[in-house]
C-alpha cells in the first residue's frame, strides 16, 4: 500500500514526461507519415558520346514518374522522388554516384544505371545493400537466374534472348529456320562488355541452325569502321547483325552504304534501334531494320497522357518535345511502368508506405503484367507483357522488328518469342559458375524471404 | 638554354633531403589514425581509395617521367596488366595471400615494362612517347581478345574474389582504404629512399643530359631499364588496388588512353620530379571534380539538369588548371614550397 503511494508521484511524472515526449515527436512522425516517398537514384548520362540514349531514357523514366505523381498523387499516396547523378557512361563515375546516392534517406528503391559496365561494378554492392538493380533490355545474361543473382533484374529481354529473337527473325525473312543452314551472318559488335556479351550465344545459334557466323569487334566508341566494313564486303554475308551503341550506329550505316552493303540486310539490336541512330545516317539508313521491345510513336494512351499532363504542366523532361514517343523515350516510359508496378505489387503485400529495397525486390519478383494489365496501364501495343519470377528475372519479354522508312519507324513483324528453352540451360550453367567462383549458395526459389533492411 | 640548366641544377641540389621524412610521417599518421574515425562509406569508397590508387600510379610515372625524363603514355596499360595479373594469380594459385598477389601483379607489370622500355634505349622525347602508345594498344588488345585472361567471361569483365589478409576480411570500406594506404605508404617510402640516393641522382643525370651522364660513369642502359621496371611495378600495383579495392571489377576498357593521359596530367599539375606532386596532382584531378560536382548538386538542388552541372564543372576545372600552371609552371608541389618558403624561392 505504502509503496504504491510512494510510487504514485513517480508514475505521474513518468506519464507526463512520456506524454510530453510523445507530443514532441508526434508532429514529426505525422509530417513524415503524411508524405511518404519512394526514392529512385538515377545514374543518368546527359553529356558524352551516349547522351542521346541517356537523355531519352532517363527523360522517359522521369516523365512517367511525374505522370504518376501529378495524375495519381503518387503510388497509393506514396510520392515518387528521385535525383540525378551524371555518369557519362563511365564506370568509375557510376560507382561514385552509387556511393553518393545510396546514403539517401529513405534508401533507394531500385537502381537503373542503363550501363552494363556500371551494373557489373554494382552487383556486389547492391547484393550487400539488398536493393534491386534493374538492367532493362541489357545486362549480364546469367543474372536472369534469380537464385544466384537475387538483386539483379535484366527485365524484358536479356542479351541471349535478343540474339535468339534476331536469328528467328532472319529465319522468317528467309522463309523458315531451316533456310538458315549454309547462310552467312556477320555480327558487328561494340567493343565493350555490353557488346561482347553475346559472342558465345551467336556461336551456339550458328551451330544449332547451321549458318556460319563471323563476329567483328568495333573499338569503342566506334567512329572509325572502314576496315571492319571492308572485311564485311570481302565476306559478303547474307545478313549483318549490328550490335552497336551510340555513335557507332550511324557510322556503321554510312560505312555500309560506302562499301555497298544493302541497309535492309542489316538487322540492328535493341541498342541500335533509335531515331538518334538513323537520322544522322541520312539516306544510308533507309530500309534498315532493328529489333525493339517497345513500339515507337505517340499513339499509346500512356504516352499521350504524358504529353498532355506532364508536358502540359511544363514539367516535361525532354528539352526537345519532338522526341516524345521516340525509341529511347518510350523505353524510359516502359522502364517507369515496370518500376512503378513493382512498387504497387510490393505495396499490396507490405502496405502503402515507403518500402525497403528488399521489399521492392519482392515486388519485382512478382512483376506479372499480362496483356490485359498492360492495356489497363494504357500501354497496349507499347510492349507485350512481362512475367518475372524468383528464378526468372528476365520475365519472358517479347520482341518485335521495325524498319526505318526514311522518316519514321514502321513495325514489320508481330511480337516474337525468343527461344527461351534453348537458352535457359546455358544461363543456369553460367550462373552456377559465377556462384562457385564467388562462394554463393544459390537460394531456394520455392521459399521466399524478405529482409526489412 | 643556360637558364634551363640553372633551373635544373637548383632542383637537383634540393633533392637529397635526409630530414624530409617528418612531414610525410605526420600526414600518414593523420590519414591512418584520424581519418578512419570518420563514419562515411562515401569518403572511403568514392574519394580516398581511388585517390590513393591514382596517386600510386602517378608516383610510378613520376619516377619514370619526372626523374628519369622518359615520357610514357602507357601507364593505363601497366595498370591493366597489374589488375589482370593480380586477378589471375589469385584465381589460379590456390592459397596465394592477397599481398603476394599484388606483388606478383607488380612484378608482371615490371616484366612487361622492361620489354616495352627497350625502345627507350634508342628513342627520346616525343618519339619515345609514341612508342609507349604501342603498349597501350597492345595490352588492351591482348586482354580483350585472349579470353583466358578474363577466365573466359563472356563480357570480358571479371570481378575479383573477396579480399582478406589471413583471417581478417577486407570487405568494409575503411579496411579497403587502410589496405590501400598501407601499400601506398610502404611504396612511397621506398620511392623516397630511391630518389634521394645514388639512383635518384643517376636518373636526374640521365634526364638532364644522357651524354654527360655517360661521361660521369652512369650506366645509362641499365638505369633506364631499371627505372622502367620500377615504374611499371608501381603502376601495376596501383592497377591492382584500383580494381580490387576500388571498382571491384576489372575490364580492359577501364584502362584506356584517357587514363594514361589522366596520370600524365596528374604529375604535370602536381609537379614533375617530386614525390608529393603525385599526391597533390591526384587530389586535384581525382578529388576536386567530385567536390565540385557535389557542390553543384547541393547548390542547385536535385531537380537541376545534371548534364549541365557536369559541363560547368569541366569548365571550372579547366580554368583552374590554366590558373595554377600560370602561377607556377612547375606544379602544385612547387607552389606549395613557395608558399612555405617565400624568401628562399626568390633567390
Amino acid at each position: 500500500m505504502r509503496i504504491s503511494k510512494r510510487l504514485a508521484p513517480l508514475a505521474r511524472r513518468t506519464a507526463v514526461a512520456a506524454a510530453l515526449a510523445f507530443a514532441a515527436v508526434a508532429p514529426l512522425a505525422g509530417a513524415h507519415a503524411a508524405q511518404p516517398e519512394q526514392y529512385f537514384p538515377l545514374q543518368s548520362y546527359r553529356v558524352g558520346p551516349y547522351a542521346a540514349g541517356g537523355t531519352g531514357f532517363f527523360g522517359g523514366f522521369i516523365d512517367y514518374m511525374n505522370l504518376i505523381n501529378i495524375r495519381d498523387g503518387g503510388v497509393n499516396g506514396v510520392k515518387l522522388t528521385w535525383d540525378e547523378c551524371e555518369t557519362q557512361y563511365i564506370v568509375e563515375r557510376g560507382v561514385e554516384c552509387y556511393e553518393r546516392q545510396k546514403t539517401h534517406v529513405p534508401g533507394p528503391s531500385a537502381w537503373n544505371p542503363l550501363s552494363v559496365g556500371i551494373a557489373y561494378a554494382m552487383i556486389d554492392g547492391v547484393t550487400a545493400d539488398r536493393v534491386p538493380l534493374i538492367t532493362i533490355d541489357h545486362g549480364r545474361t546469367d543474372s536472369t537466374d534469380g537464385a544466384v543473382f537475387p538483386y539483379v533484374f535484366p527485365l524484358l529481354m536479356n542479351p541471349y534472348s535478343e540474339s535468339s529473337g534476331i536469328i528467328n527473325f532472319i529465319g522468317s525473312r528467309l522463309g523458315g529456320d531451316a533456310k538458315l543452314a549454309g547462310k552467312s551472318i556477320v555480327v558487328l559488335y561494340h567493343g565493350s562488355p555490353y557488346g561482347r556479351e553475346t559472342v558465345p550465344i551467336y556461336k551456339l545459334l550458328a551451330a544449332k541452325y547451321g549458318f556460319t557466323v563471323k563476329q567483328i569487334e568495333v573499338p569503342a566508341p566506334g567512329t572509325e569502321q572502314e576496315s571492319e566494313w571492308l572485311t564485311i564486303r570481302r565476306i559478303s554475308p547474307d545478313y549483318v547483325v549490328l550490335r552497336g551503341w551510340g555513335v557507332m550506329n550511324p557510322v556503321a550505316l554510312k560505312t555500309a552504304q560506302k562499301v555497298g552493303f544493302p541497309a535492309d540486310h542489316i538487322i540492328g539490336n535493341v541498342w541500335s534501334n533509335s531515331e538518334e541512330d538513323v537520322i544522322p545516317a541520312g539516306d544510308a539508313a533507309k530500309g534498315y531494320i532493328a529489333l525493339t521491345t517497345q513500339a515507337t510513336g505517340t499513339t499509346y494512351p500512356v504516352v499521350q497522357q504524358i504529353e498532355k499532363v506532364v508536358y502540359g504542366a511544363g514539367k516535361g523532361n525532354l528539352a526537345d518535345k519532338s522526341r516524345i514517343g521516340s525509341v529511347y523515350h518510350n523505353l524510359g516510359i516502359v522502364n517507369g511502368i515496370l518500376n512503378v508496378e513493382a512498387i504497387r505489387i510490393a505495396q499490396a503485400r507490405f502496405g502503402d508506405r515507403t518500402l525497403t529495397g528488399d521489399e521492392v525486390r519482392w515486388g519485382f519478383e512478382h512483376l506479372q503484367l499480362d496483356p490485359a494489365r498492360v492495356k489497363a496501364l494504357g500501354a497496349e501495343g507499347l510492349f507485350h507483357s512481362i512475367n518475372v519470377t524468383c528464378s526468372n528475372h528476365e520475365g519472358d519479354g517479347y520482341v518485335t522488328f521495325q524498319q526505318w522508312d526514311g522518316a519514321k519507324w514502321v513495325r514489320i513483324s508481330d511480337w516474337i518469342a525468343p527461344d527461351w528453352a534453348l537458352l535457359r540451360p546455358i544461363i543456369e550453367a553460367s550462373a552456377n559458375k559465377y556462384a562457385s567462383e564467388h562462394n554463393i549458395t544459390p537460394r531456394d526459389c520455392t521459399k521466399e524471404t524478405v529482409a526489412s533492411n | 638554354m643556360s637558364s634551363t640548366v640553372l633551373e635544373r641544377t637548383t632542383t637537383t641540389a634540393r633533392l637529397p633531403r635526409s630530414h624530409g621524412y617528418w612531414g610525410p610521417a605526420v600526414v600518414l599518421a593523420i590519414f591512418a589514425l584520424i581519418i578512419p574515425q570518420i563514419h562515411s562509406d562515401y569518403l572511403f569508397d568514392a574519394i580516398l581509395t581511388p585517390f590513393l590508387a591514382i596517386s600510386l600510379a602517378a608516383l610510378g610515372l613520376n619516377l619514370l617521367t619526372g626523374y628519369a625524363g622518359q615520357v610514357s603514355l602507357g601507364s593505363a596499360a601497366f595498370m591493366a596488366v597489374g589488375a589482370f595479373a593480380g586477378y589471375n594469380f589469385l584465381l589460379r594459385v590456390p592459397g596465394l595471400p592477397l599481398l603476394g598477389g599484388f606483388a606478383l601483379a607488380g612484378l608482371t607489370a615490371a616484366t612487361i615494362g622492361i620489354v616495352f622500355g627497350l625502345p627507350s634505349l634508342r628513342l627520346r622525347g616525343f618519339y619515345l612517347a609514341v612508342s609507349t602508345l604501342a603498349t597501350q594498344f597492345f595490352v588492351q588488345w591482348a586482354l580483350t581478345n585472349i579470353s583466358w585472361f578474363s577466365n573466359d567471361d563472356t563480357s570480358g569483365v571479371i570481378s575479383p574474389p573477396a579480399m582478406h589478409i589471413g583471417s581478417l576480411s577486407l570487405e568494409s570500406p575503411v579496411r579497403r582504404y587502410l589496405l590501400c594506404l598501407g601499400v601506398v605508404a610502404v611504396l612511397t617510402f621506398l620511392a623516397m629512399r630511391l630518389v634521394s640516393g645514388q639512383t635518384g641522382r643517376s636518373l636526374i643525370a640521365i634526364r638532364d643530359s644522357e651524354l654527360a651522364a655517360r661521361v660521369l660513369g652512369v650506366k645509362v642502359l641499365r638505369t633506364k631499364l631499371f627505372i622502367f621496371a620500377v615504374s611499371s611495378f608501381y603502376i601495376g600495383v596501383a592497377g591492382a588496388l584500383w580494381s580490387f579495392a576500388y571498382l571491384r571489377t576489372v575490364e580492359p576498357d577501364g584502362f584506356d588512353l584517357d587514363r594514361s593521359f589522366e596520370i600524365l596530367f596528374v604529375i604535370i599539375i602536381g609537379g614533375l620530379a617530386s614525390i608529393r606532386g603525385a599526391f597533390l596532382g591526384a587530389a586535384f584531378i581525382v578529388v576536386l571534380p567530385l567536390l565540385l560536382s557535389r557542390l553543384g548538386a547541393t547548390i542547385l538542388g536535385p531537380g537541376f539538369d545534371s548534364g549541365l552541372v557536369d559541363l560547368v564543372q569541366k569548365i571550372i576545372l579547366g580554368a583552374l588548371i590554366i590558373v595554377f600552371l600560370r602561377v607556377e609552371p612547375a606544379g602544385l608541389s612547387a607552389l606549395l614550397a613557395r608558399l612555405r618558403f617565400p624568401a628562399r624561392s626568390e633567390q
